[in-house]
């Protein structure tokens, strides 16, 4: 219990100085590229709106650095990101509020499936060492070293364009409703295939090669052999023995990984235009949306502590020594 | 030169002690690793450190060689007080203390050949010319038997056995002309075939450099067998001291009779009967008050639990913490129930 | 074939039947440089209710040896050649199943023999248990396998007769090995051995890591439980001096080979081979004046590229033209006096100069030359 509450102060403490840099990064880049961009927003939008988002930024403002980082905080506190200068006048939150379940939906299920089947796959290999699926290593690997975003390209010239059999691009068909119908789902798992797919084929030698690496050495550990020894099954020898222990650094690695999948959606949303996080951070870079840009950092920053913490929860759970009060 | 010209020992220690800070416990418990140790090297002469693990033999040995600043006490290199507290002149001294450590395989970086391993002390501590060194590091290796040495300069260390490898790392202390040995294990890695060929070198070593080695070790028998003195630890204090064989053969304290009533002897007759009511070693972070050992010694009486023994002398430069000896004031070695008698000549 | 025909085998030195009996037995590990023997054409039979001892220096092949007997050998080791046999004690109308040659059992059978009549101890607890499961656990998992038809509190109850059988309290069931000392995490791998009464257990260098006051108690547990079960221990071990303490017989194992084997006491009062009579005067007495002990000269074989003729030649004080061409075969020794017992064997063209009393003294002072 000690150990999760030091864990937990430690992310506070990592959280408090993501945020710090996050308020800190417009005021001091040179240049100010912010002024320049809040500059081209005149005539398009109000002059008070332009006032609060220089206000926002610590620009033409009287305000002291130490009462600007002290709104910037109360701000964060009633989750007040601001206003979109290039959705004007959509909040920052709302954009986010729609695009985070389209990425957490697509990447997150994805990256359980692509962790699941390479784990799967990877005690497998190392169970049956010198057997006909050692041979999914060369391709698999072979696939993750292909970028991405080509595979993904590829798909959409052979899958979408020649065959038709899956749309290209959107999250779903422009003539249908957000909602819960049959129609909506069925278009939004049409849309998720190619994308999901490319994001599992492009990860899964990861998880595999790490679990099977792992598995290999956990093998050869003594209480696998005693395990053997006892004359248990092989189904028990193999999970609860060798998969269990093998696949302790391979969970911390995933949690992580869910943490990158906000962040590391970004070129497969842009290659299939799917309307996620990674599609509004393109867009708030291209129109220099300052605003937006600082709430997908933000949203980020939580989401990579948030996993790591579960990482952490993980640990404790599956392995006793973690337990220990030292 | 006899010994009896030699007048101050080699080195000297009083009172040390090595308390450890335990994280998270706010600096306030500690792990008791040595609690006031007192000895003395002598040139040409072997004292045996004999504990189980746990009783702080191998963090008296890091003392010794200041890889550790001990939390208390004071050291003396011939005759000359070393400061502790500093890390002032540790070169000096690190060239003078050599220490030998336990596993051979590990304390010899892979990549290097023998003779590098022998020619680089040489040159840091500026003993051989570089023209001279490819002679010094022959007669190094000729020293500790490897012969011949052309055979053995040119290896690499996964090349050599390790019983070979534990002689290159005392050829590696010899390099720089070192006045004290501190040998921590150095043999309890090896096949047991070879493990008296390292410890008569490092007789053989003592005698003819007039060095003073301070052997560590867990085995009662080899501590017999090689050193003039024997000091046993348990939880961090010395227990009984004294010559090697009156220890051995007579032993004071009880832990030393259950040792020894422990070590495997294929001489021994009938069952090894344990003296011990039982027990483990206790924790070093809140030990027993009284006498450490009060908990599983089968003579404790009323006054072992709440008072530490103090050293007695029982004779013959033997020395027991003990309170069965301090009541009885006399020689009471051989008297105690579960004492050997003095062994027959076999 | 075994260097010893089958009418040359001696008397058994007791009348007790065989448990478990291994034959010409032969284990390669292939390497990048072809093929290494590791252990060559052994004989070696274990007799019921004793406690036979196998000792040897790292790199004889005594834990080879014990692993492929048991096939639990992994590779790059491969049984090259050789027959294991397992003798079963009990009656048929008992669940006995006779006799079964084990390197031609099925996995399904092998299954069931592995730990109900062979188990195994390792010589490191901590890594011989699974570190995230308890003890628990790990002592009614074997339970559930072999014994179906038990329920889950049956198995609780048995799992901690066994720890109370080893002396540990039940409450330390739902411990998990980082929680208990090096003796007791020891002391949990002999009860999880005898969980299903086993008829032989196997045990490497069980008390190895522990210090010497544990090790004589796990020593004297085993003693024990042993006279009280009446299970066959294979006990493999570095440390010789231990052995004549405790086993019945010994068997000494030098590159690969058996060279010596006979009764405990013999083997310490009068070696015949070369190398236990230096193994013997390598450990430092306890008693009378001290003597200076000379060891074993040299290094043990590279078994990458082993000696020719005998494996000890090169360090050995009586080895000639023979021994450096031909390999001597394990033979019964001559009996030479009432201290040469039946199954006495050694494995030495020098055989009678090597346990002649006077040459004997003179080995232990120091080599001769």
């Amino acid at each position: 219990m000690r150990y999760l509450l030091r864990r937990l102060g430690f992310y506070v403490i990592t959280a408090w100085a993501a945020l710090t840099i996050n308020f800190f990064l417009p005021r001091l880049m040179p240049g100010s590229p912010v002024q320049a961009a809040l500059d081209k927003l005149h005539g398009t939008v109000s002059p008070g709106v332009v006032k609060a988002l220089a206000a926002q930024f610590g620009i033409n403002t009287k305000a002291s650095m130490l009462s600007q980082y002290g709104h910037f905080w109360s701000q964060m506190a009633h989750g007040d990101l601001g206003i979109s200068t290039s959705q004007y006048p959509t909040r920052v939150t709302t954009i986010i509020g729609h695009a985070l379940p389209w990425t957490i939906a697509l990447v997150g299920v994805a990256s359980i499936i692509s962790f699941a089947l390479g784990t799967l796959l990877g005690i497998l290999i190392a169970w049956r060492r010198g057997s006909r699926l050692e041979a999914l290593l060369p391709v698999t690997t072979f696939l993750s070293a292909v970028p991405y975003f080509w595979l993904g390209l590829i798909f959409v010239s052979v899958f979408g364009v020649t065959l038709h059999w899956l749309p290209i691009s959107g999250g779903y068909s422009s003539d249908l409703h957000v909602g819960f119908s049959w129609g909506f789902a069925r278009s939004a798992l049409s849309h998720g295939a190619m994308p999901a797919v490319t994001i599992v084929l492009a990860s899964v030698a990861g998880w595999m090669v790490g679990m099977r690496n792992m598995m290999v050495t956990t093998l050869g550990e003594d209480y696998v052999m005693v395990a053997q020894a006892k004359g248990l099954s092989t189904r028990r020898v193999a999970f609860t023995y060798a998969a269990r222990n093998a696949i302790l650094p391979n969970l911390a690695g995933f949690a992580l990984q869910l943490g990158f999948v906000v962040a590391g959606s970004l070129l497969t949303e842009i290659v299939f235009s799917y309307p996620g996080i990674g599609l509004s951070l393109l867009q708030a870079v291209q129109e220099n949306d300052y605003p937006l840009m600082q709430g997908v950092f933000l949203v980020i920053t939580v989401v990579v502590l948030l996993a790591n913490f579960v990482a952490d929860l993980l640990y404790v759970a599956l392995d006793p020594r973690t337990r220990q009060e030292a | 030169m006899t010994a009896t010209e030699v007048t101050t020992p080699a080195l000297r220690a009083t009172g040390l002690t090595q308390h450890y800070p335990i994280r998270g416990a706010g600096g306030k418990k500690v792990v008791h690793a040595v609690d006031d140790v007192s000895l003395e090297l002598w040139p040409g002469q072997v004292t045996a450190v004999v504990g189980e693990s746990g009783s702080g033999k191998s963090t008296l040995a890091r003392i010794l060689a200041r890889l550790v600043a001990p939390t208390a006490g004071q050291l003396w290199l011939d005759g000359a007080e070393v400061p502790l507290s500093t890390r002032r002149g540790s070169r000096g001294y690190r060239s003078t203390v050599q220490l030998i450590l336990q596993d051979p395989f590990s304390s010899l970086n892979p990549v290097h050949t023998v003779g590098y391993h022998l020619a680089r002390p040489l040159r840091i501590h500026r003993m051989a010319e570089r023209s001279a060194t490819d002679k010094a590091v022959a007669a190094l290796l000729e020293r500790v038997k490897l012969t011949p040495p052309s055979q053995y300069a040119g290896k690499l260390p996964h090349e050599l056995s390790g019983g070979q490898l534990q002689r290159v790392a005392i050829a590696r202390c010899l390099a720089v002309q070192p006045r004290v040995l501190l040998a921590d294990e150095p043999v309890s890695m090896l096949d047991v075939s070879i493990r008296l060929g390292v410890l008569n070198l490092l007789e053989e070593i003592c005698q003819e450099e007039r060095l003073a080695v301070l052997y560590v070790t867990h085995d009662l028998a080899s501590a017999r067998y090689l050193a003039t003195s024997i000091m046993v630890m348990y939880a961090g204090q010395v227990v009984e001291s004294g010559p090697a064989l009156d220890v051995v053969d007579r032993p004071a304290h009880p832990y030393t009779q259950l040792l020894l009533s422990a070590a495997a002897d294929p001489e021994r007759t009938g069952p090894a009967v344990l003296t011990t009511r039982g027990g483990a070693p206790p924790s070093l972070i809140d030990p027993p008050t009284g006498c450490r050992f009060h908990l599983r010694c089968p003579h404790a009486m009323a006054v072992c639990s709440t008072d530490a023994p103090p050293s007695v002398d029982v004779g013959g430069g033997q020395h027991a913490a003990c309170w069965l000896h301090a009541e009885s004031g006399t020689r009471a070695g051989s008297a105690l129930p579960g004492a050997r008698p003095p062994p027959q000549a076999s | 074939m075994s260097a010893l025909g089958v009418e040359g085998w001696p008397t058994p030195a007791t009348e007790r039947p065989v448990v478990l009996e291994a034959r010409g037995l032969s284990v390669d590990y292939a390497g990048h440089e072809g093929a290494v023997r590791a252990v060559h054409d052994v004989d070696l039979v274990l007799r019921r209710g004793e406690v036979l001892g196998l000792a040897g220096e790292s790199g004889s092949g005594k834990s080879t040896l014990a692993y492929a007997m048991t096939r639990l050998l992994r590779a790059p080791g491969l049984i090259s050649g050789g027959q294991v046999t397992f003798h079963d004690g009990r009656p048929p109308e008992e669940g006995g199943v006779g006799s079964v040659s084990l390197l031609d059992a099925e996995p399904d059978q092998l299954r069931r023999l592995r730990w109900s009549e062979i188990a195994i101890v390792f010589q490191s607890a901590l890594h011989a248990l699974n570190p995230v499961i308890s003890i628990e656990a790990q002592l009614t998992d074997v339970l559930a396998a072999h014994h179906r038809g038990a329920t889950r509190s049956e198995r609780a109850e048995r799992a901690a007769d066994l720890l109370a059988l080893v002396g540990i309290n039940r409450d330390r069931l739902r411990s998990y090995p980082h929680e208990l000392s090096g003796g007791m995490r020891q002391r949990v791998m002999i009860a999880m051995a005898l969980a299903l009464d086993p008829q032989v257990v196997i045990m490497d260098e069980p008390t190895t890591a522990l210090d010497v006051v544990t090790q004589r108690e796990i020593l004297d547990e085993i003693t024990s439980l042993r006279d009280r079960l009446d299970f066959s221990v294979l006990f493999i071990t570095h440390d010789l001096s231990l052995l004549i303490e405790l086993a019945d017989s010994i068997a000494v194992m030098y590159g690969g080979r058996i060279v010596e084997q006979g009764a405990a006491k013999e083997i310490y009062d009068s070696p015949r081979h070369p190398y236990t009579v230096g193994l013997v005067s390598s450990f430092p007495s306890m008693h009378g004046a001290r003597r200076r002990l000379s060891g074993i000269p040299g290094s043990p074989p590279d078994l990458r590229n082993p000696p020719p003729g005998c494996a000890f030649h090169p360090r050995c004080p009586f080895s000639d033209e023979q021994c450096r061409s031909q390999q001597p075969a394990l033979v019964p020794v001559p009996r030479l006096g009432p201290e040469t017992g039946p199954g006495r064997l050694a494995a030495c063209w020098h055989q009678q100069e090597a346990g002649v009393t006077d040459e004997l003294a003179g080995v232990k002072g120091g080599p001769r030359r």
